[in-house]
C-alpha cells in the first residue's frame, strides 16, 4: 500500500542532511510547507465543493445548473470569487467593530483547525496527537463563539435571533455526535486517528461491518454532522425566509466569504470524519479474496479517502435539497428528546458488544 | 529555541488579553478577550505536551464556559451590562498589592522547596499516552481517581436537575 511517509521523509532528509540545516530550522520550514499544503488543499476542496452544490442541487431540482461560464460551468465559482473580492467592505454603525471583524476568523480557524486532523492516506495525517477525536471536538467548539460574536456584532436583531438559534443547535448537536465518536473510540480502543484507520483495514473491518451498535453510531453522526455545520434540514440559523441571511447578514466581501467557506468545509470535515471513523478513511475495499484485496490495495489511500468522504458529502447533499427546513422547536426536540438518549442507549449497547463478543 | 519562542508568543498573548478583559468596558469585548486568555493557556499546556489537557481547557473553558457566560449576558438587559466603571480607592489597591505579593511569595516559595522545576526539567518531552489517563480516571487503586470522577459526576447531574427544577414553570392548574 502507498505509504506518504515516503515523501515527507524524503523532504525531512533533504532538509537536514543535504541542505544541513539545524533541528530548528528543519521544523520550521516543515511547519510553513505543511501549513502551505492545509490551506491550498482547503481552497481546492471549497471550489470543488461549491460546484458540486451547484451542479448537485440543479440536478435534484430539474435544472441544469450554472453554464455559461467556461465549459459545463466550471469556472463559476472562479467569477463568484472575483465578485467577492471586489465588493466594498463596509464598517456597521453603532456595532462593535472588534467583534465583526474578529468573528470570521474565529469561524475559519475552527474550520481549518478540524480539516487538518483529517487522515488523507498511511502516512499523510497532519495533526495526529494521541487525543485526537477528542481535540476535534474541542476545536469545533470555537465555531460556535464566533458565529455568535458575528451575529452580536452586527448590530441587527435578525442577526442576533439567528446567532441565538445556531449557537443552541450547534451546543445540543455535539452532545450526540461526541457520543458517536465515543462509541467509535469504544470499538477501536484509540482516540488517535492515525490508529482508528488502522484498526480498520483489512477484510471486513470497517467499523460499520464490526458491530451493529457502529451502524446506528453512523447514522446518527451524519443527522448530527448535518445539523452542526448549519446544513440541510437544519439551516434554520440562516433561513432567508424570516431571517433574511442569518449571522452574515452584515457581511460584505471576504468576511461573508470566510462564512460560505467554512460551511462548505465544515460538511467536508463532517463527510471526512464519517468516512474515516465509520467507512475505514484511507483503508480499501477488503473482502478477504487475495487477488481481489491486492489490486485494491494498488490503489492509494488518499483516493479511497476523498472517494468516501465524497459520497458522504452527496448523500448529506441530496438530504439538504430534499428535505423541507424544520422549526427551531423541532430541531432541539429530535436532538433532546430522540437522539441524544438513543446514543447513550447506543453507547452502553456498544460497551456490552465488547465486552461479550 | 522554539519552545522560549513560542512561550513569549504565548505569554504576550495571555497577558495583553488579560489586562483588555478587565479594562475594556464593553461587556462582550470582555468575554472575547478572556476567550482569548484560555486559549493562550492550552496553548502552554500544547507546549508542555500536555495534549489532552490542552484539549480538555479547550472544550471545556472556551467552548463550555465563554459560551455559557455569553448566554447569560445574552438573558440579562442590554442596559444593565454597559458601560460599567468601577473607581478604585486607594486602600483597595494596597489590599490587592498586598493579596498579589503573598500570592507570589507562596508561589515562589512552593516553586524552590519542593524543586518542581528541576524535576520537569529531568523528564523527557512526552506525550502521556491516552490510555494511561484514562486508567488513572476511573481505576481504583493506588493514584487512581474514580472516587473524585464519581462524586464530581454526581455533583453535575445534581446541578444539572436542579436547573431543570428552577427554570421549569409549573402548569397552572
Amino acid at each position: 500500500m502507498f505509504d506518504f511517509s515516503i515523501v515527507t521523509s524524503f523532504v525531512d532528509n533533504l532538509l537536514r542532511q543535504t541542505l544541513g540545516l539545524g533541528d530548528f530550522w528543519t521544523i520550521l520550514i516543515e511547519c510553513v510547507l505543511v501549513g502551505l499544503g492545509i490551506l491550498v488543499g482547503y481552497a481546492l476542496l471549497a471550489i470543488v465543493l461549491i460546484f458540486m452544490e451547484r451542479k448537485v442541487c440543479a440536478y435534484f431540482q430539474c435544472r441544469i445548473g450554472p453554464m455559461r461560464v467556461g465549459p459545463w460551468g466550471i469556472f463559476q465559482v472562479f467569477a463568484d470569487v472575483l465578485k467577492m473580492l471586489i465588493k466594498e467592505i463596509f464598517a456597521i454603525d453603532k456595532a462593535d467593530l472588534l467583534l465583526y471583524y474578529v468573528a470570521p476568523f474565529l469561524v475559519i480557524i475552527a474550520s481549518v483547525g478540524t480539516f487538518s486532523f483529517l487522515p488523507w492516506n498511511k502516512g499523510m495525517s497532519v495533526l495526529d496527537f494521541n487525543v485526537g477525536i477528542f481535540m476535534i471536538t474541542a476545536i469545533s467548539s470555537i465555531g460556535v463563539v464566533g458565529i455568535f460574536m458575528a451575529g452580536w456584532g452586527s448590530n441587527n436583531k435578525y442577526s442576533v435571533v439567528s446567532a441565538m438559534r445556531g449557537a443552541v443547535q450547534m451546543i445540543s448537536y455535539e452532545m450526540s455526535l461526541g457520543l458517536c465518536l465515543i462509541c467509535a473510540v469504544i470499538l477501536t480502543g484509540t482516540m488517535q486517528m492515525s490508529g482508528i484507520v488502522d484498526a480498520q483495514t483489512g477484510p471486513w473491518k470497517w467499523l460499520i461491518f464490526q458491530s451493529p451498535t457502529a451502524i446506528i453510531a453512523f447514522l446518527v453522526f451524519l443527522v448530527s454532522g448535518n445539523a452542526e455545520a448549519n446544513r440541510g434540514p437544519f439551516d434554520l440559523a440562516e433561513a432567508e425566509s424570516e431571517l433574511t441571511a442569518g449571522y452574515h447578514t452584515e457581511y460584505s466581501g471576504m468576511g461573508f466569504g470566510f462564512y460560505y467557506l467554512a460551511e462548505y468545509l465544515n460538511l467536508f470535515v463532517i463527510s471526512g470524519l464519517a468516512s474515516a471513523v465509520f467507512l475505514g478513511g484511507w483503508a480499501p475495499v477488503n473482502i478477504g479474496l487475495d487477488a481481489f484485496d491486492h489490486v485494491m490495495n494498488l490503489i492509494p489511500g488518499i483516493f479511497w479517502f476523498l472517494g468516501k468522504s465524497f459520497l458522504v458529502v452527496w448523500i448529506l447533499m441530496w438530504v439538504r435539497w430534499t428535505f423541507p427546513r424544520l422549526r427551531i422547536d423541532q430541531i432541539l426536540k429530535l436532538e433532546w428528546k430522540y437522539l441524544m438518549p438513543l446514543m447513550l442507549l447506543v453507547l452502553i449497547l456498544t460497551t456490552a458488544w465488547v465486552a461479550l463478543v | 529555541m522554539a519552545n522560549i519562542i513560542m512561550f513569549c508568543i504565548l505569554a504576550v498573548v495571555i497577558l495583553g488579553s488579560a489586562v483588555m478583559c478587565v479594562t475594556t468596558k464593553r461587556i462582550m469585548r470582555a468575554a472575547t478577550f478572556l476567550l482569548f486568555v484560555l486559549f493562550g493557556i492550552a496553548g502552554i499546556y500544547f507546549l508542555l505536551d500536555y495534549t489532552f489537557l490542552g484539549a480538555a481547557q479547550i472544550s471545556v473553558y472556551a467552548g463550555g464556559i465563554t459560551m455559557l457566560y455569553i448566554f447569560a449576558i445574552q438573558l440579562v438587559s442590554k442596559r444593565t451590562l454597559q458601560g460599567l466603571v468601577e473607581r478604585l480607592k486607594g486602600s483597595r489597591v494596597v489590599v490587592g498589592a498586598l493579596a498579589t505579593l503573598a500570592g507570589l511569595v507562596t508561589v515562589v516559595a512552593v516553586l524552590l522547596k519542593n524543586q518542581f522545576i528541576n524535576a520537569a526539567l529531568g523528564t523527557s518531552d512526552t506525550e502521556v499516552p491516552m490510555e494511561q489517563i484514562g486508567k488513572a480516571l476511573v481505576g481504583s487503586g493506588k493514584y487512581e481517581y474514580v472516587l473524585p470522577f464519581e462524586f464530581i459526576s454526581l455533583f453535575l447531574l445534581a446541578c444539572i436537575v436542579g436547573g431543570i427544577m428552577m427554570a421549569r414553570k409549573e402548569e397552572e392548574k
